[in-house]
Formats: C-alpha cells, sequence, structure tokens
C-alpha cells in the first residue's frame, strides 16, 4: 500500500513519543488545515485505532485508566471495539468500584469525580452501566454540589469549574443530573469568569485558563 | 487528570465539529498548548492561582525561564530521539522534570535509561550495589519532583516503577509517605502509594488501621482516612469468612468510633458517609422471593373475552388470555441471575419444565433482574379446567445469584390453581372498543364490604421455609435501633441536614428488616414520620430537592402498598355505574401525590389499570414488573423523552397509554439513552435489526427512538399531544407501526 509521506511522520511520532500524543494531537490537527480533507480524516483514524489498540494492551492501562477511557471512546466512533477484550476492561473498571458507589483510580482508591467520569463512560460507552448503583453513586455525585452551587471532586473539597464537567456528565449518564440545582451550579460558573479580560477560572478570582474555560462552557451547556 | 483533559477536549472538539471549520479557534488553542508544550509552567499551575495581572518585571522573568525550559526541552527530546543514556543526559532529564513533573517523556525516559543499564549490567556481572546506585539515584529525583508538585501522576507512578524492580527499605518508603500525608491528608496519590507499599511489604490490615485510627483521631474531616478504613474492614470481614459474631462486634466498635466524629463535627460529611457504609454492612441480606403473581394459594381463572380483565379479587383471579397462555411473575428483593428451568422448577400437568423459559424483565441485555417472567399455557383440546395445581419451586437447586454475589438460597413455593370455564360468552372481538376517559366522574372509590375481610389476606403471601428468616436479624434490629436513638439525640440538638437524612435512611432500613424477617417485636414504622423528615430536607436543603422528592416517593409508594388496606384505599372502580366486583375494573389512583419515581412495586403485580397523571415523573422504571397492566396513565408528568418509555416495551398486555403533556422532545440531552437497551449504545453484541428499519417505509432519522418503544407494542388507544416532539411524520410512524390504533389523541380512527 502506498503510504502517505503524512502518515508515515503519524506513525513514527507515534512510537517514538506515545505520552505527548496529546501534544501531538493539537498540533496535528493545525497542520490538516494544510491538506486534504480526505488525508485528514484518514490520519486521525489510524492514529486513533493505533493508538486506542497499543494502550488498552499495554501494561499502562493500571495506573493510568483515564486513558484507557479515552481508547475505549476512540474505538467506539470507529466501530472498532471489537478489536479489544471489552470483558477484561469492564472487569478492570469494576475492580476500581468503592463501597461508597464511586471509582478510584486504582482498586481500592478513594472516589474521585474525574475517575468516576472515565469509568461511568467507559461502562456507557461498553453497555455495562447496570453494574452501577445509579441512586448510591447519584447521591455521591449530587453532593458534590456546595452551598455556593459549585461542585467539588470529593467530600469537604473546594468547588472547582472544571467538576461542572466531571460531575455533571456523569450524572447524565446515570440519569440523575436532576439531582443537582442546575440554576446554581450555572451562577458559580459564571461567577468565575474574568468579566476584564475573558475566560474562565477554577474558583471566582483566580487566573483564567483554557482548560476551566472549555469545562465551564461545557457545563453550562 | 490534566493531560487527559487535554485529549478529551480535542476529541470532543473534533466529534462536535467544532475544530475543522474554525481554525481561529484552533490557532489560539495552539499558542495556549505550544506554550505549555514549552513551558508548561502556567499549565501546572492552573488551581488556584489568584487573577492579577503579572507585573513587567514578573513578565520579563517568566519569559526568560519559558526560554530556558524551551531550550532544555529541545535538548533534552535530541538526547531521546538518540537514545543517549550518559550520566549528563541523565542529568538534563532530571533538571527537566524537577520543573515540571507532568512531563511524561522525561519519566519513560528515565525508564528506558534503567532498563538499558539493567540489561547492560545481566550481560556482563550482576553488580547489585551499583544497581543500588542507580535505582536510588531515581528515588532522588522522584523526591525533587514531588518536592514541586506532590501531587504528579508521572513522579508517584514512577516510583512504583521503580520499587518493582526491586529496592529499598520500606522504612523510608513509609517515612516518605508519612511526610506527604502531614502536608496533605487528603492526598490519593499518598495514600494509593501507602496501599502499594503495604501490599509489597505485607503489611497487616490490623496494623493499617490502627493508622488510619490515628490519622483520623488526627483530624475527623478525614475522608480518605475512613475509606480507607473501610477498604481494610472488607478485606477482613472478606478473609474471616461467614463468621458472623465477629463481624458484629466489630461493627459494634466502628459505630461507637464513628459517633465520636460524628457529634464533635455533624456538619462535616465524612463521618456520614463511613456511617452509611456501616448501616449497609449492617443491613446486608440475602436476596429474596418477594412476591409473586399469580399469587399463592389462589384460583386462576382464564377467560378469552373482555379486553380489560375482571376484578382481581383474593383468592379469585380473572385472567383474559386470546392465545390460552399467562404469566408468572417472580419478583426478588433485588437484581438476580441464574432464573432458569434448572433453578426454578414447575409442576403442571400440561407443560414440560424443560420447556419453560425465564426472561428477565429489564432494560439491559445482561440476564440479572429484580423481576424474572415466563409463559405457560394450556393445549388447545383442553376446553375446560377445574382446579388444575401449578406448582413452582424456587431454588430447590442452587444457581440463583445476586449482582453482588450472594446466592439465593431459601427454597419457596407458589401453588395456585388453574380453572378455564367453559365459554358462556360470545367472542367479543368485532365489537367496538370504548375509549377509556381517564376522567373523574368515570371512577368510584371502591366500597370495602364485608367479604372483603378475606382481601386482607395479603396478596404476596408465599410460603416460605422456617430457614429462610435471617439468622441476625435480632442483633441487626438491636443496632438499627440504637443508631436511631443516638441520632434522635443528636438532631435534638442540631438542626443538621445530613443527619436528618442518616436518621430516614435508618428508619427506612428497619422498615426493611420488619418486612423481611419475622417476627418484628411490633415496632412498628412511622412513614408519616420519614415523610416529615424528607419534607424538612427539601427546605433545609433545596439544592438537592429534586433528590429528596424521589426518596420522598419511594417512602410514599411503600407506605401506600403496606397493607390491602391502605392499597384498596386508592383503588377505583371504573364504568358508568357501580357494578359488582365480578365484572369490575380496578384502577389504582395514584394521582397528584408528587411522585416522580416508580419503586416498591412487590405488591402490585395484580394490577391491570393503573393512573398515575399529574405527578413529576420522570423515570417509570419498576413498572416493567407489572405484566398485566393493560391501562396505563402517565399525562401530565415530566417524562422527557421516548427513552424513558423503555420498560413498556416489557408489558405486553399494554392496550391504552396517556403520555400527553408531558416533555418528550423538550430536552435537548436525553438522560436515559445509556441506562435502556437502545442500540445505539457500543456495546460488542448488537441485536439492532436494519431490516426493521428498511420496512416502514417513513424516514425515521428524527424518530428512531419511537420506532424502538413502539414497535413492539400494540396499542389500541394512545394519546400524545402536549408534547413538543408532535409532528406529522411521527404520527404517520405510529399509526404504521400499531395498525390496530383505534383511539389517537380523543379521536376514532375508524
Amino acid at each position: 500500500m502506498k503510504m502517505d509521506p503524512f502518515q508515515v511522520i503519524c506513525g513514527v511520532k507515534l512510537i517514538r513519543g506515545i505520552s505527548s500524543h496529546s501534544i501531538f494531537l493539537i498540533l496535528l490537527l493545525d497542520l490538516f488545515f494544510l491538506i486534504s480533507k480526505i488525508i485528514q480524516v484518514w490520519c486521525l483514524l489510524i492514529f486513533m485505532l493505533i493508538l486506542s489498540i497499543l494502550w488498552i494492551n499495554s501494561d499502562n492501562n493500571n495506573s493510568f485508566f483515564r486513558f484507557s477511557y479515552i481508547a475505549i471512546c476512540s474505538l467506539a466512533l470507529l466501530h472498532q471495539l471489537d478489536k479489544i477484550n471489552v470483558e477484561k476492561a469492564v472487569k478492570y473498571i469494576l475492580s476500581c468500584q468503592n463501597l461508597d458507589g464511586g471509582f478510584g483510580c486504582t482498586p481500592g482508591a478513594e472516589s474521585h469525580a474525574g475517575q468516576i467520569f472515565c469509568c461511568v463512560g467507559a461502562l456507557a460507552i461498553t453497555g455495562s452501566l447496570h453494574h452501577v448503583d445509579e441512586d448510591l453513586l447519584g447521591w455521591w455525585l449530587c453532593e458534590r454540589q456546595v452551598k455556593s452551587g459549585g461542585l467539588n471532586g470529593r467530600p469537604e473539597k473546594l468547588p472547582d469549574v472544571c467538576y461542572s464537567w466531571w460531575v455533571l456528565s456523569s450524572l447524565i449518564m446515570i440519569d440523575r443530573v436532576h439531582w443537582i440545582d442546575k440554576e446554581k451550579l450555572v451562577k458559580f460558573i459564571l461567577d468565575c469568569q474574568d468579566k476584564e479580560n475573558g475566560g474562565i477560572s477554577d474558583r471566582p478570582d483566580d487566573a483564567v485558563d483554557v482548560f476551566h474555560t472549555y469545562f465551564g462552557v461545557a457545563g453550562k451547556c | 487528570m490534566n493531560q487527559t483533559s487535554g485529549t478529551t477536549v480535542a476529541i470532543s472538539l473534533i466529534t462536535s465539529g467544532f475544530i475543522l471549520p474554525r481554525k481561529g479557534v484552533l490557532s489560539s488553542c495552539q499558542i495556549q498548548i505550544t506554550e505549555v508544550g514549552e513551558g508548561r509552567k502556567r499549565y501546572r499551575k492552573m488551581h488556584g492561582i489568584s487573577r492579577k495581572t503579572p507585573s513587567q518585571d514578573e513578565q520579563e522573568a517568566s519569559d526568560l525561564k519559558a526560554a530556558e525550559l524551551r531550550d532544555l526541552q529541545s535538548q533534552f527530546l535530541h538526547l531521546h530521539h538518540n537514545k543517549i543514556y550518559t550520566k549528563e543526559a541523565l542529568e538534563t532529564s532530571a533538571k527537566l522534570l524537577v520543573v515540571n513533573p507532568e512531563h511524561y517523556t522525561g519519566w519513560n525516559y528515565r525508564k528506558l535509561a534503567v532498563q538499558h543499564f539493567l540489561d547492560h549490567q545481566s550481560e556482563t556481572e550482576v553488580d547489585s550495589e551499583s544497581i543500588q546506585l542507580v535505582l536510588n539515584e531515581e528515588l532522588r529525583v522522584v523526591e525533587n519532583a514531588l518536592k514541586k508538585n506532590f501531587k504528579s501522576y508521572g513522579a508517584w507512578y514512577h516510583r512504583k516503577w521503580v520499587l518493582s524492580k526491586g529496592h529499598s527499605s520500606m522504612d523510608k518508603e513509609l517515612r516518605l509517605l508519612g511526610k506527604f500525608q502531614k502536608l496533605d491528608s487528603r492526598n490519593f496519590h499518598a495514600w494509593n502509594y501507602r496501599r502499594f507499599i503495604t501490599m509489597l511489604k505485607k503489611i497487616s490490615d490490623e496494623e493499617e488501621l490502627q493508622y488510619t485510627t490515628d490519622m483520623i483521631f488526627d483530624n475527623f474531616s478525614n475522608y480518605s482516612a475512613w475509606h480507607n478504613r473501610s477498604v481494610l474492614l472488607s478485606h477482613l470481614f472478606e478473609k474471616r469468612g461467614k463468621g458472623h459474631s465477629h463481624k458484629e462486634s466489630i461493627l459494634e466498635e466502628e459505630f461507637e468510633f464513628v459517633r465520636n466524629a460524628l457529634f464533635t463535627d455533624p456538619d462535616d460529611q465524612s463521618g456520614w458517609f463511613y456511617h452509611l457504609w456501616l448501616l449497609d454492612q449492617m443491613v446486608k441480606l440475602e436476596p429474596l422471593l418477594l412476591s409473586s403473581w399469580p399469587p399463592h394459594g389462589c384460583c386462576l381463572y382464564l377467560s378469552v373475552d373482555d379486553y380489560i380483565g375482571c376484578g382481581n379479587l383474593f383468592p379469585r383471579i380473572h385472567f383474559q388470555s386470546k392465545d390460552r397462555m399467562f404469566p408468572i411473575v417472580l419478583y426478588f428483593s433485588e437484581a438476580v441471575e441464574g432464573v432458569n428451568s434448572s433453578t426454578v422448577t414447575i409442576e403442571y400437568e400440561y407443560y414440560s419444565n424443560d420447556d419453560v423459559i425465564w426472561r428477565p424483565l429489564s432494560a439491559n441485555r445482561f440476564g440479572c433482574a429484580q423481576a424474572w417472567l415466563t409463559y405457560l399455557n394450556f393445549p388447545d383440546e383442553v376446553h375446560f379446567l377445574k382446579d388444575s395445581p401449578v406448582k413452582v419451586v424456587v431454588a430447590q437447586f442452587p444457581g440463583i445469584v445476586s449482582t453482588n454475589g450472594v446466592s439465593f438460597s431459601q427454597t419457596s413455593y407458589i401453588e395456585f390453581s388453574l380453572c378455564v370455564p367453559s365459554h358462556d360468552r360470545e367472542h367479543t372481538e368485532g365489537q367496538t372498543i370504548p375509549r377509556i376517559l381517564w376522567k373523574n366522574e368515570k371512577f368510584h372509590p371502591h366500597i370495602t364490604e364485608s367479604h372483603d375481610a378475606s382481601l386482607l389476606n395479603p396478596l404476596h403471601q408465599l410460603k416460605i421455609t422456617e430457614e429462610g428468616k435471617s439468622k441476625s436479624s435480632d442483633w441487626s434490629m438491636k443496632t438499627i435501633a440504637n443508631e436511631i436513638a443516638h441520632c434522635r439525640d443528636l438532631l435534638s440538638s442540631t438542626n443538621c441536614k445530613i443527619g436528618k437524612l442518616t436518621l430516614a435512611r435508618l428508619l427506612m432500613a428497619q422498615s426493611k428488616l420488619i418486612s423481611y424477617c419475622i417476627p418484628n417485636d411490633g415496632v412498628k414504622v412511622h412513614y408519616e414520620e420519614i415523610l416529615g423528615l424528607y419534607h424538612d430536607l427539601m427546605e433545609l436543603d433545596p439544592v438537592h430537592i429534586c433528590y429528596y422528592e424521589d426518596e420522598h416517593s419511594l417512602v410514599l409508594l411503600k407506605q401506600v402498598t403496606l397493607s390491602m388496606e391502605s392499597i384498596l384505599r386508592y383503588c377505583h372502580q371504573y364504568g358508568d355505574s357501580i357494578s359488582p366486583s365480578m365484572d369490575s375494573h380496578f384502577c389504582l389512583r395514584l394521582n397528584d401525590l408528587s411522585l416522580s419515581r416508580i419503586g416498591n412495586v412487590e405488591r402490585l403485580l395484580w394490577i391491570q389499570m393503573l393512573d398515575l397523571s399529574h405527578n413529576k415523573i420522570r423515570s417509570i422504571e419498576g413498572l416493567e414488573a407489572l405484566q398485566l397492566l393493560s391501562c396505563l396513565n402517565l399525562s401530565n408528568n415530566k417524562i422527557c423523552s421516548f427513552a424513558a418509555l423503555d420498560p413498556l416495551r416489557m408489558l405486553k398486555s399494554l392496550k391504552v397509554l396517556d403520555i400527553s403533556y408531558n416533555e418528550i422532545g423538550a430536552h435537548s440531552v436525553d438522560t436515559r439513552r445509556y441506562l435502556c437497551s437502545f442500540p445505539m449504545t457500543h456495546a460488542v453484541k448488537n441485536d439492532w435489526n436494519f431490516e426493521e428499519f428498511a420496512n416502514v417505509g417513513v424516514d425515521l432519522t428524527n424518530h428512531w427512538d419511537a420506532f424502538f418503544i413502539f414497535r413492539g407494542l400494540n396499542l389500541i388507544q394512545l394519546d400524545i399531544l402536549g408534547n413538543a416532539v408532535v409532528s406529522d411524520q411521527l404520527k404517520q410512524l405510529l399509526f404504521k407501526l400499531m395498525p390496530s390504533l383505534n383511539w389517537f389523541d380523543g379521536e376514532n380512527r375508524n
């Protein structure tokens, strides 16, 4: 098969620096505008496919499940979920399930909203949500909403705009999002705006950044 | 989290179509990310940085640092790509990692370097001292990196990796951990690492338990320590097997321990979450068979006329069945799997047990459900049956297991008799079917007559063997009563939200124990008190009002279904006049009760007509067990999508449905999508039949969910107006899917 030189570059970069894939992805996308759309899609597909399969099947799976979530998500989008052992992945996710209904990053680890998003997302994609106790987890998640209306990531921690996404989308997946006061949350996110320079920060009066701007906007939607 | 988020951002942006057309957005993103990639300083410090514009000097200093870092980074990448692992090279990487511990490539490079060294070592001779030196150096780098950011995933993982190469004194590790946990007792990296070390070093659970005790005494508000405690105790319980008394004494101590925390600071959640776990440990029961239809001891009359069954007054029950089949429903206390013809045997003259197929009534496709269904029939040759016995034996052989892995062990028997009267009426197929009007004037309250004394026989009565009763119920009852008393004591001095919630949960747990474990020492459950607590909570904590409404609904339904007497209070007869009970159509009317969800339906399996209108219902999960349901009114509720109607797909008897004035189509996000068995979830097994799409002839793109719900239903009457989703296209689809539809939105289609 005649290899497009761009694809070759993709492949080489991938093997060299699997850990910098997130940066690479962004850079890759910018270069897309320079070449035709068909090749764009092809590159992205191959890139995601290789990455996902390699990641899930590697040993790194255990420590960095959040990357496995991305892999499962990508594979599902590309209709290639059958290339990995889904049962094994689900079994691992369930081993991280805690007694409070949430999920930690390793078996026995404390429940954390971001990790819950990754696990619930992966379970939803693989059609395994029946393993989740929606009422127990839903209550744990809705208790992340504090008096100010913002959401924190774990009990007795400060609220943070990025959890608008992690907690909210988890609640949506298990159909318990009505257990949160949406208006108060929106008010909290809007309070975190920098009205002079634009952007959203993690908490009111903190410095803004793209990360929190994105999750603030996503949460508002 | 941060690295994942970057990629998640990218992927979500792609899939939502934002990135490709808007170069502007991407360029600005790229600038930020380039700075991130090259400098990574701002990236790391994204939380808790105050918003003030940096001064000129600060900006210059920051730019200088960024420039230095860019050089360092490109140097490092050069070394990495060329696989240079000299001492100087390693120093460069160490410098980089100290500034930015999240640089995964940096850590991977060091791993490759160590591996390279070890491989080289094995070729010559094994020099354990130099190996130790190298590994020590790695640990030193990790420690320095952690000083910069003690939440770095990469750094902690590298430390674990180094230790797995075989090294280091555990005491040193524990000392290091001690330092970090003093700095931040909630640092979950440190706790995870602690678990890793204790496993490696085989430190006993008891010792670790003592450590959590110390941490908690230091500061009660340490959710991480409480969490670890629950993990350790679970291990201990598992290891020591099924010895009840030991577990009971531990739980008692734990209750006392957590009480200290709760009374010291009732508003801190950490202790309350632990208390909830303790409660769960205490009331963990085996799965039980709660009820069945047909109920034990009844006489089932099968007839082929009347599309709405006649009154279901125990012990004589009528069931209409044109195809000579009748269902058997088993309802368990929790979702179970393994119900099949080997674990549940049916002794019936006209049907072989081997042909019986049990189906789980649930939205998922994994073979576990709270309610299970099968059908029996009687052969065509048989025109008349009198008192033909049917015996269902549940769990004669083991195999039924709850989703938590607990076996269902008590053998239960359901015995009833079957009668088929010879047909004394003309088959009424050809007659026009009148429209069901859900108006108040059509309903008449059921007048309890003297012969209804037999109705007070609970419909769910089953013959449960003596061994079935929970062995440790006495201790549980005593402990729960104790906890309730302590909780009331606390609430007398503070108005604490989570304390009230815990009291409500304790009272509900007590009611569960009472209903499942007989005898109950005459302890009555006061549902009114529980409902009152939830009302208080709605005022005290309005942020979570919908959660309390949901819980309130479940308690209310429990109260309504407490006894036949209480159920009958909500029962009405449908018709133009009060007819004798034999021919009346019973309807359970639960309107205007602010119900938001359904549950506790074990005593409602006999319901054929149900009116749930004018509530706040979002989810009808639980209705799938009501297999006899033929008329259902869900109008004026808060149903947000067709996916929420998924349980109706399992109600094969459903003929009349009113879902008018709901919110279907009014919401952009369908929150039930992943909880119902839609083919759109990416499960590997997929029973989506694409040919069905092609044959309908109507454009299904916008209404695939309506197609999925209604294709299996054979409704005679449907009301759907007042929903945003209604359109001519949808109406065409519905008419095509249900050719027997006579009444649509009040109009006769014939």
